[in-house]
């Protein structure tokens, strides 16, 4: 506050100083056509016309002085970190921007204070809780809420955070509960946020919390008993301390010579090895592996062939539609497997044959059956997902548009070409 | 030249040894015979180049292809929510480029028009107010250079030398030019009179994208030298930077950056928002955590020599580049050592720090070809030093994740090559 305050000053004195200026400028004319006008008339009084030269003598000084205030204020300005003087700061409003509507607020302003405060009306129990969160976020956080892969875990971790790889969990970790409902009713599920009921918040969060040892399995979560269950970590935390543990200490005057004895390395990286490839180091290798794809002369031909065919607004469309599908779903070069499995070459591929992939059961019959991959078999799984392939992980709910179905199809088709 | 410190680049990452440059005498060598590239006739010296609008927007030429952001694909379990990495070790002054500036989102990069932006201020405030692109366009604008690192920088290396190259261990940072709009211009026209003693108000921001990554910012702040920006380095933002609008919170952790600004509210308390309690929280040793550190203390890496960018012409004249910022405020003296902290020399700024912004130093040496451990110590106006690693770990275990500033260790063989290593 006190920052911005100065930042005004400034700006302020900026503009007093150009009006001084001005102000000092013409009274020097002035003086000057006082002192002429004098001399032409042989004015009688010696001792007016010292005055008027001296005051020509006070405005020549003035002048140099707001001159050199003036350049003062204006570098202090520019050393000030902008490259801009401050905007000037209004006391009366531009009254741009309109009034928001209610309806608009209460559309977006849907967080949830660690008070309490935001939380909608609403109830959803362990149980049904278990359903919506199999559903909706075990294909990342697991059955359990134990993680998947790289996700994050949300359970457990009780009593590790002093360990070497602290596991922070919303039970073992979080300060909050209102914390855990926020995030999910407007971040989660990846890829379908904002799309929860107020009751299906709820019921994940109960889950969470029955995952984490923290309820009984009758327990129910609403806005009234959301104060009933009790943060473990909610004493974790305290407030930025640096400048007393820290600041204070690292402030002398640092050494600059024989600071210590000669050195010696304790750790390299390249032991750990887990720098990235660069490209140019990765495309070498895969030239170098893979010679039989530059001998394939005829294949770039069918790929055009079939590009030429695709209509590009269709696939651009289906680019689109893709979104839905991406936060799970790679595809194109040297897409590789997510949450879900690479889509390359989707259509005449065997339903479930992705190499290395943890497919569910229902993908695993399907080949062993040696079932294929049709435009018809993609369309009726999209449409209705769990219908089509019952017990597949894949939370996604099915394609709500029509015309969405040959867009994506053109897409997968185009982008996946091999 | 290109080619060759490509190469010898891709064979250190290989793991194979040797590059031939160190034998090179460092002095200009006697040529033997004259040079073709001088006495025969080039066809870029002959046949005419491109048209004008062969490229109507640029970008760089296709020998430069490798200066560009990398990830590092087991960090995370998605790119859609995920990091990469500004490639600083081949940058140089301070200004990042867009093209290659680091990107990192939460749940994807989205893509939103300026006609179907809207930016909410509500909660606290005398008047709610919907403002459309264009009204931010009419409020006065200003422009400052600021860095923006993400608090996760160098957070990989907190347990043990980790990554090769000043871009992975350093490179979630970029410093661009902004304009925009202060956020104090803003509230001023919601109006604060209904928020009373503003001391202990909040202001929490979230984002149009599927995360909305919101954070609670402390009023002080806000009305201090937040901005509501619009333009980066020039031009519109980028889409993975925010396009069309995102916040800039000066000297503070990247994430209260909000991209895809769609939303501020004023608050009597902090929202406690997950990315301000289950991430960007620092675990110490004894398993209590810090909450709301938000300033990035100051730091600073030789950016080259480093592990991607190896000294290729051997003994002689060589320029050691580097950075250093820090979120309080500008940066007066960075040391360089070459011995690995036994011996410190005052590098040359590249130009007076700015406040909150990235600042160049170089240190001209003439190198005898024997090894060296490079380190660089940046202090800022406030007259903290950088810390070494040790002490950082002294003060605050290994299990911080966050906000590791402290110096960095190359070691430079005698041929040159650079390797990530931690010291005695």
């Amino acid at each position: 506050m006190s920052k911005s305050l100065n930042l005004f000053v400034p700006a302020l004195g900026g503009t007093a100083l150009i009006v001084g200026v001005a102000y000092g400028v013409a009274t020097k004319n002035y003086g000057v056509q006082t002192i002429e006008n004098l001399e032409a008339q042989l004015a009688s009084s010696q001792a007016g016309a010292e005055t008027a030269s001296a005051n020509v003598r006070a405005a020549d000084e003035e002048i140099a002085q707001l001159l050199a205030e003036r350049d003062a204020l204006q570098a202090a300005v520019a050393s000030g970190g902008g490259l801009t003087q401050p905007a000037p700061a209004s006391d009366a409003p531009f009254n741009l921007g309109r009034e928001a509507l209610p309806e608009e607020i209460a559309a977006w302003d849907v967080d949830v204070l660690p008070d309490g405060r935001g939380l909608p009306v609403g109830s959803g129990d362990v149980w049904t809780g278990e359903e919506v969160f199999v559903e909706q976020c075990a294909s990342c956080h697991g059955d359990f809420a134990e993680g998947s892969g790289n996700w994050p875990v949300l359970a457990g971790g009780f009593g590790t955070l002093a360990d070497e790889d602290p596991v922070k969990t919303v039970g073992s970790y979080w300060p909050y509960l209102s914390t855990a409902f926020d995030y999910i009713n407007r971040s989660m599920p990846f890829g379908a946020a904002g799309t929860l009921s107020a009751d299906d918040t709820y019921a994940i969060v109960a889950y969470i919390l029955y995952s984490n040892d923290m309820v009984d399995d009758d327990f129910v979560l609403s806005n009234e008993t959301f104060f009933d269950v009790e943060m473990p970590n909610a004493g974790g935390f305290v407030l930025d301390d640096r400048a007393e543990l820290e600041y204070a200490h690292w402030s002398a005057e640092p050494c600059m010579s024989d600071c210590k004895d000669p050195v010696e390395i304790t750790m390299r990286a390249s032991v750990v090895d887990v720098t990235p490839e660069t490209e140019e180091e990765a495309s070498a290798e895969h030239s170098m592996a893979e010679p039989e794809a530059e001998m394939t002369a005829d294949a770039p031909q069918e790929a055009e062939v079939v590009e030429a065919a695709a209509d590009p607004e269709l696939i651009e469309a289906g680019q689109g539609v893709f979104r839905q599908c991406q936060s799970c779903h790679e595809i194109g070069t040297g897409a590789s497997d997510r949450t879900g499995p690479q889509l390359n070459g989707i259509i005449g591929r065997t339903i479930g044959g992705v190499d290395g992939f943890r497919y569910s059961n229902v993908f695993k019959d399907a080949a062993e059956a040696g079932d294929v991959w049709t435009a018809e078999a993609l369309d009726a799984y999209l449409a209705d997902p769990r219908a089509a392939m019952p017990g597949t992980k894949m939370s996604f709910r099915g394609l709500r548009n029509p015309e969405d179905y040959a867009a994506l199809l053109a897409y997968l088709q185009s982008a996946g070409a091999e | 030249m290109d080619d060759f410190a490509k190469t010898s680049r891709r064979a250190f990452l290989r793991g194979s040894a040797a590059v031939a440059a160190g034998t090179v005498a460092g002095k200009a060598a006697a040529q033997d015979a004259p040079d073709p590239l001088i006495t025969e006739l080039q066809d870029w010296a002959t046949f005419t180049g491109y048209g004008v609008d062969e490229t109507p927007y640029g970008l760089p030429i296709k020998y430069e292809d490798d200066v560009v952001r990398r990830n590092v694909a087991w960090l995370t379990a998605s790119p859609i929510s995920s990091i990469n990495f500004t490639p600083i070790h081949a940058l140089e002054g301070t200004i990042t480029p867009q093209g290659c500036a680091f990107e990192r989102h939460h749940s994807g990069a989205i893509e939103l028009t300026k006609d179907d932006y809207r930016l909410m201020i509500n909660g606290l405030v005398d008047r709610p107010l919907v403002f459309t692109y264009a009204d931010l366009e009419r409020l006065p604008r200003e422009n400052h250079v600021y860095f923006c690192e993400c608090a996760a920088n160098t957070g990989m290396e907190w347990a043990g030398a980790q990554l090769n190259g000043a871009q992975f261990t350093h490179g979630m940072i970029h410093n661009m030019e902004y304009t925009g709009v202060p956020l104090r211009a803003l509230l001023a026209e919601a109006g604060l009179d209904a928020a009373g003693d503003l001391s202990d108000k909040w202001v929490y921001v979230e984002g149009a994208d599927a995360s909305s990554n919101g954070r609670s910012i402390p009023m002080e702040k806000a009305l201090d030298d937040v901005l509501v920006a619009f333009k980066a380095n020039g031009e519109a933002l980028r889409m993975e930077h925010g396009y069309p609008v995102r916040l800039v919170v000066p000297g503070w952790e990247g994430n209260m950056w909000v991209k895809w600004l769609r939303r501020i509210e004023i608050t009597d308390a902090a929202v406690e928002s997950r990315e301000e309690t289950s991430k960007y929280t620092d675990v110490y040793e004894d398993g209590t955590a810090r909450k709301w550190t938000w300033e990035m203390d100051a730091k600073s890496v030789v950016t080259s020599p480093s592990p991607q960018m190896p000294i290729t012409h051997g003994t002689g004249p060589l320029v050691i580049s580097g950075l250093a910022w820090s979120g309080h405020g500008k940066i007066t003296r960075v040391d360089v050592s070459i011995d690995g902290g036994v011996n410190w020399q005052t590098a040359r700024l590249g130009k007076q720090g700015d406040t909150k912004a990235l600042t160049r130093f170089y240190l001209d040496i003439e190198w005898d070809g024997s090894p060296m451990f490079l380190q660089s110590r940046a202090i800022d106006e406030t007259g903290y030093v950088q810390p070494t690693k040790e002490a950082l770990r002294e003060a605050r275990g290994e299990n911080s994740v966050y906000h590791n500033n402290c110096i960095q260790t190359w070691y430079v063989n005698e041929e040159g090559v650079a390797e990530n290593v931690e010291v005695s």
